[in-house]
């Protein structure tokens, strides 16, 4: 399968103002907060609004990815979370409406845990490729729930990652493979108002298999070693399983320095691959190549390489990620965050 | 108060992509959409345009006593807005430092749930602005 | 007219009638007389449940079959209904017609009546952007003060007067003395209006009889003359107005009624306005041309404004003290017109008061109705 002269066009990001300190919510439950960040390796995290969704995070991202084009001419748009506004009723044609690229276009939501964001890109990247749409968008936006007083609390955070797939790309896509198994890491069953996960079972077996073996997979498809990579991000769901999973593919620290996100807003979920990945693009020089490679529980991962083109230089957003992450950003205390992330039981 | 569907509907395209319109006689832009314009009437031409996306405060209030469904956002800042092409409308303020907010303060647009019907309703979206 | 207040036991035809009779008797009419009835009604479908309100004053004042309409601007349905009223015998269609307001406000939530008050405004491009009606007012008065320098303390002074005023009105709602000390620390509602900026929500109704002037000497002894009448029109939503510190319909309303009376505002003793918030008087006083545009709030906290000062603002307690009941207050604002220019107007009466005028608004001043009255002949 050749992507010849396929892959992101442009690429837009979007993070809540607000953030609460780990140790904020540490205080609310008797913990040392102190320990659990350096733990995790989070500092703080976002948080949604009380009129913020994963619905109003993927206009905002799809509004900056679009600048300078016209959404009319997307065939596909596909948006990835686990925090939908609504269990039936698609996320992605509000997304169509607002950007203005509705009607004549397919649009679906998708749902992969962490990594329907890149099950998203992979669906366009294909339909470019076969020539059956022009450009696609794919977002993985997620303001997941952090269950009150479990592990997991501490990081779930809140974003939004969309990219525009097409041709005359700022960043070829070489090729991209995946490892899917069914492992049940971390769910959430239907009704159920918080996921619930196997504690250390997410490690081994889920997180780290899974995402060896689609590098792995990707190194052997393209015949690229990881000293070829320049920089590489992968799925974050806190700040230490990335480097970890660096280390054990053979990638220096400083390689994964930039995608590295989630000790600034917590793990965001669908989006936190590719909020990663757009750090990347933000510095990224002409002919350097990025791999990419998400998880998602239940499980599998997506893999991508991709190499910058002449484009990138002059099509970058106006603010960088880690510019819009510190930008205008504001500190909650665990009663206004459970206001607005509806954790009061009336709301 | 059960929401009527349609006629939140009806105006979905007009919340979402701030489309308004321009009378090709007389060049005033209008948001919210009109079908007649008041100054020219049956001599305006009327052409639907998305409008420009900032602009500035030219009025402002912070509410502290909210309508039912806006109680968890109180207290938020209402604005009456004028976009760069002269347009005004009433919107909300929203991620803005209160003393931000403030006359001529320029602001942008933003994508924004507005209401929902309850837990089970259906959820409305449209535009807020920030300062910018 | 009823006491306009919390009416726990009255219920909204109990007021119809209540209001309706004190009117008849004090006309000096015979049932036989009357030939048409308006009525200013803005939201009982929302607060009772009930339309048709026509139908239901000429039933419960046991006039059927007379011809019975509603009138309906928002808060301006009293006095738009009066206005009709008043066509309809100025045309010489009838000679004598009753003109009754009603609002029946405190049988639903306060939210809910928010909610319904709020229908006032624009409902589909200001309340469902989360903006109330006071936050309407408030961008208001918040331009007001950025353009003219009106100070808080100034838009209280209006309260206080009116409160001041209300004590010797046995009709309003309130009898109670505040200070601006009060109005500023009384909380806000929408910055910089506070809750005693804000008029309250009431049940009441009022009713006058209109008579052709040739006729009147047949039923009573001390009409009051209707000297002329005007009504316009702004757009829905504020944001739309050419100005947001001055309504276009009343300045278009008091200079039409000054050139039809052949009198300037100067000439004016006794005026009811439109005061649904404080910020109301103090852009009414200036609209209507009693004072400079931009100098109301100055005048109001000199006290220019005050019983028989420049010009006696809202003798009754205005919308504030006196109450609001929707759809009864521009009607109100006749009877207290009447009152004064009787000599009836008892603790606060404005001396010698020749003309009066009462100028009612619906909404944020979509609709505005003004009328100049004239002390008739005394007998």
């Amino acid at each position: 399968m050749s992507f010849k002269n396929i892959g992101i066009v442009s690429y837009g990001v979007a993070v809540p103002r607000m953030r609460i300190k780990i140790g904020e919510i540490a205080r609310v439950w008797g913990k040392d907060g102190e320990k659990i960040s350096k733990g995790l390796n989070v500092k703080e995290k976002s948080v949604a609004a009380f009129d913020e969704d994963s619905c109003t995070l993927s206009v905002e991202a799809a509004r900056i990815a679009l600048e300078g084009l016209d959404a009319s001419k997307l065939g596909a748009v596909y948006i990835g979370s686990e925090s939908k506004p609504y269990a039936v009723k698609p996320t992605a044609s509000i997304v169509a409406d607002a950007i203005g690229a509705s009607p004549y276009l397919t649009a679906a939501d998708l749902e992969f845990a962490c990594k329907a964001g890149t099950a998203g890109m992979q669906i366009c990247f294909g339909m470019v490729a076969s020539n059956m749409i022009d450009f696609g968008l794919a977002i993985g936006a997620d303001t997941a729930q952090g269950r009150p007083a479990d592990a997991l609390e501490y990081s779930a955070g809140s974003g939004a990652g969309a990219f525009v797939i097409g041709r005359e790309p700022i960043a070829e896509l070489i090729d991209t493979c995946s490892f899917t198994t069914d492992t049940p890491d971390f769910w959430r069953r239907q009704h159920a108002e918080f996921p619930m996960h196997a504690g250390r079972f997410t490690g081994g077996p889920a997180y780290f298999k899974h995402i060896m073996g689609a590098a792995e997979h990707l190194f052997e498809k393209t015949g690229l070693k990881p000293t070829d990579f320049d920089y590489a991000v992968f799925h974050q769901p806190n700040g230490k399983f990335p480097l970890r999973v660096a280390k054990m593919l053979g990638f220096e620290l400083d390689k994964v320095k930039q995608g590295l996100i989630t000790p600034f807003i917590g793990n965001t979920y669908s989006a936190s691959t590719p909020i990663g990945l757009a750090s990347i693009l933000d510095v990224v020089k002409p002919g350097q190549k990025v791999l990419a490679v998400s998880y998602g529980s239940g499980a599998g991962s997506d893999a991508f390489a991709f190499e910058a083109t002449d484009k990138i230089e002059s099509t970058r957003p106006r603010k960088s990620v880690f510019d819009l992450i510190e930008e205008d950003k504001v500190y909650v205390d665990y009663a206004v965050y459970a206001k607005h992330r509806r954790k009061l039981k009336s709301l | 108060m059960n929401q009527a569907l349609p006629l939140i509907w009806r105006r979905n395209l007009e919340r979402y992509q701030l489309k308004g319109c321009v009378c090709n006689s007389c060049g005033t832009a209008y948001f919210p959409l009109r079908k007649i314009c008041p100054k020219c009437r049956s001599r305006g031409k009327l052409e639907q345009v998305i409008m420009p996306h900032g602009g500035k405060i030219v009025s402002y209030s912070c509410i502290h006593a909210a309508p039912s469904g806006f109680e968890v956002e109180a207290p938020y800042f209402v604005a009456i807005i004028e976009l760069d092409n002269g347009a005004r409308f009433l919107s909300q303020i929203v991620d803005s430092p209160n003393e931000k907010v403030k006359d001529g303060a320029r602001v942008k647009l933003v994508f924004r749930k507005i209401c929902e019907d309850g837990a089970e309703g259906a959820i409305a979206y449209g535009f807020k602005f920030k300062v910018v | 007219m009823t006491k306009f207040g919390e009416h726990w036991t009255s219920s909204f035809r109990e007021m119809v009638v209540e209001a309706g009779a004190h009117a008849i008797r004090d006309a000096g009419i015979e049932g036989k007389d009357l030939e048409a009835i308006y009525g200013g009604c803005m939201a009982s479908g929302r607060f009772i449940g009930q339309e048709h309100i026509g139908a239901l004053l000429a039933d419960q004042m046991g006039f059927n079959p007379l011809p019975s309409t509603r009138c309906e601007a928002a808060c301006a349905s009293g006095g738009v209904a009066f206005r009709e009223g008043f066509i309809s015998v100025a045309s010489g269609m009838y000679d004598v017609v009753a003109v009754g307001g009603v609002e029946k406000m405190t049988d639903i939530s306060t939210e809910d009546a928010a909610l319904a008050l709020g229908g006032a405004g624009d409902q589909e491009w200001e309340l469902f952007n989360g903006a109330t009606f006071p936050a309407i007012y408030a961008l208001m008065a918040r331009r007001h003060m950025i353009d003219y320098g009106t100070t808080e303390e100034q838009l209280a002074a209006c309260a206080v007067k009116n409160h001041a005023n209300a004590l010797n009105n046995e009709f309003a709602q309130y009898h109670r003395k505040i200070t601006i000390e009060d109005v500023m620390n009384s909380g806000y509602i929408a910055e910089p209006l506070k809750l005693l900026d804000c008029s309250p929500i009431t049940d009441g109704a009022a009713t006058v009889i209109l008579c052709a002037t040739e006729k009147a000497g047949e039923f009573s002894e001390k009409p009051v003359e209707i000297i002329s009448s005007a009504q316009a029109s702004d757009t829905l939503s504020l944001a739309d107005r050419e100005s947001l510190t001055s309504l276009k319909a009343t300045r278009i309303c008091a200079d039409q009624v000054f050139k039809r009376a052949g009198i300037t505002a100067s000439q004016v003793d006794v005026a009811e306005v439109h005061d649904c918030f404080t910020i109301g008087e103090v852009m009414a006083i200036e609209d209507l041309g009693f004072f400079k545009k931009g100098e109301g709030g100055k005048a109001s906290e000199d006290g220019e404004t005050a019983l028989n000062s420049k010009v006696s603002i809202n003798t009754s307690g205005g919308l504030k003290a006196c109450g609001h009941p929707v759809g009864a207050t521009g009607v109100k604002q006749v009877v207290e017109a009447c009152w004064q220019l009787r000599g009836e107007a008892k603790g606060r009466q404005v001396d010698e008061a020749e003309y009066a005028l009462t100028h009612n608004v619906g909404g944020s001043g979509a609709t505005a109705v003004v009328h100049l009255f004239k002390r008739g002949d005394r007998k």
